[in-house]
């Protein structure tokens, strides 16, 4: 069967944006992601623009798992970060657990700043995404809303 | 794996369109894309060679609308069906929820059917997934050509559980979005159960 929901809550995601807006400013980025490893966005802070945030999420996750199936080819168990460095945008991305946190920057930035501060946010983002994921758990065998979806909800969805 | 957001009230869901080369996956999406309101759906991202060949994935974000307050959005994948990108299908088929097997029906691919199909069950084990415990739709595609292997024989060769079965021709629409809803509703309703 597909794997359990992966729930996260109202105080989680505040959390979690503090997090990436602190990100955000301390490594002067321009938009800062966390993204699922399967290529789902969990929360953003930045100016996107008209950046398609679903597709570069998709992108984000595709990419790190390309690079990750690389390094067990070559005998590394996995590569903690991907860089990609343009020339006026770059992007940094740190694998935290299922989760990926996505760093875009650009000349007003470095990319050892980048590291750095990364690197550090790494554990809170950790911390808020264990504790989504205990409650996930709890939350899948307890919560009235997957139970009350009834046929006619799901019809009506394509009607 | 389904991700559901409580802040932004949002299902998202991820479907994988899986068969063997040119059988009409990406044909499948475009179709969708070309079909629906553009407030529905994101970009469709197509990682493809120089001839147009599904090099890594295609994908696609797809709303269908809400449940019980909840928006519910479908990410759309399909592999590329060469048999020497089997690293980047196990890679896509990561945190699936529901699988649509795109079958081509011409005469002289019903040898790639059956491969591309113990491939996707093979992949799946190796993700930790079992295809009989999974959603599951089987296309029989290109019913349009004149050699085509009857409905029964193909049937007889590909299914697997009892899965729902439709006939298609993706490059006119025919039985595009009954296959989508078909897998979409076994999804939700796999949630329910959850």
């Amino acid at each position: 069967m597909a794997q359990p929901p992966f729930i996260i809550h109202e105080q989680q995601f505040q959390r979690m944006k503090a997090v990436l807006a602190r990100v955000c400013v301390e490594c002067a980025a321009r938009v800062v992601f966390l993204v699922d490893r399967d290529g789902q966005t969990i929360a953003f802070h930045g100016e996107i623009g008209d950046m398609d945030t679903t597709s570069f999420s998709s992108l984000a996750a595709g990419n790190v798992a390309a690079t990750s199936s690389m390094a067990k080819l070559i005998g590394e168990d996995v590569f903690p970060a991907v860089v990609h460095e343009g020339e006026r945008e770059s992007i940094f991305i740190s694998v935290i657990g299922r989760s990926l946190l996505v760093v875009v920057f650009d000349e007003r930035s470095t990319l050892g700043l980048v590291k750095l501060r990364a690197k550090r946010a790494s554990f809170d983002v950790a911390d808020i995404l264990d504790d989504a994921v205990h409650q996930s758990i709890y939350n899948v065998n307890n919560n009235p809303l997957f139970q009350e979806i009834t046929d006619e909800d799901i019809d009506s969805l394509f009607s | 794996m389904t991700f559901i957001n409580y802040a932004s009230r949002e299902i998202n869901c991820k479907i994988v369109y899986y068969g063997p080369g040119l059988c009409g996956k990406t044909t499948n999406l475009q179709y969708i894309y070309d079909s629906t309101a553009p407030q529905a759906k994101g970009k469709l991202i197509s990682l493809a060679t120089e001839t147009d060949r599904t090099l890594f994935f295609d994908f696609m974000p797809l709303e269908l609308g809400t449940v019980r307050g909840f928006k519910t959005r479908f990410h759309l994948y399909t592999v590329p069906g060469q048999v020497y990108y089997d690293a980047s299908r196990k890679l896509i088929l990561k945190g699936v929820d529901g699988v649509v097997f795109v079958a081509d029906s011409q005469d002289e691919r019903m040898d790639a059917n059956i491969e591309s199909l113990y491939n996707l069950e093979e992949n799946l084990q190796t993700q930790g997934y079992d295809l009989k415990q999974l959603p599951y739709v089987l296309q029989l595609n290109k019913r349009d050509l004149p050699n085509v292997t009857p409905v029964e024989e193909l049937s007889h060769e590909l299914v697997r559980k009892g899965e729902p079965i439709f006939e298609a021709v993706a490059s006119n629409g025919t039985g595009v979005f009954d296959t989508l809803k078909a897998v979409a509703k076994q999804v939700l309703t796999e949630l329910r159960k959850s």
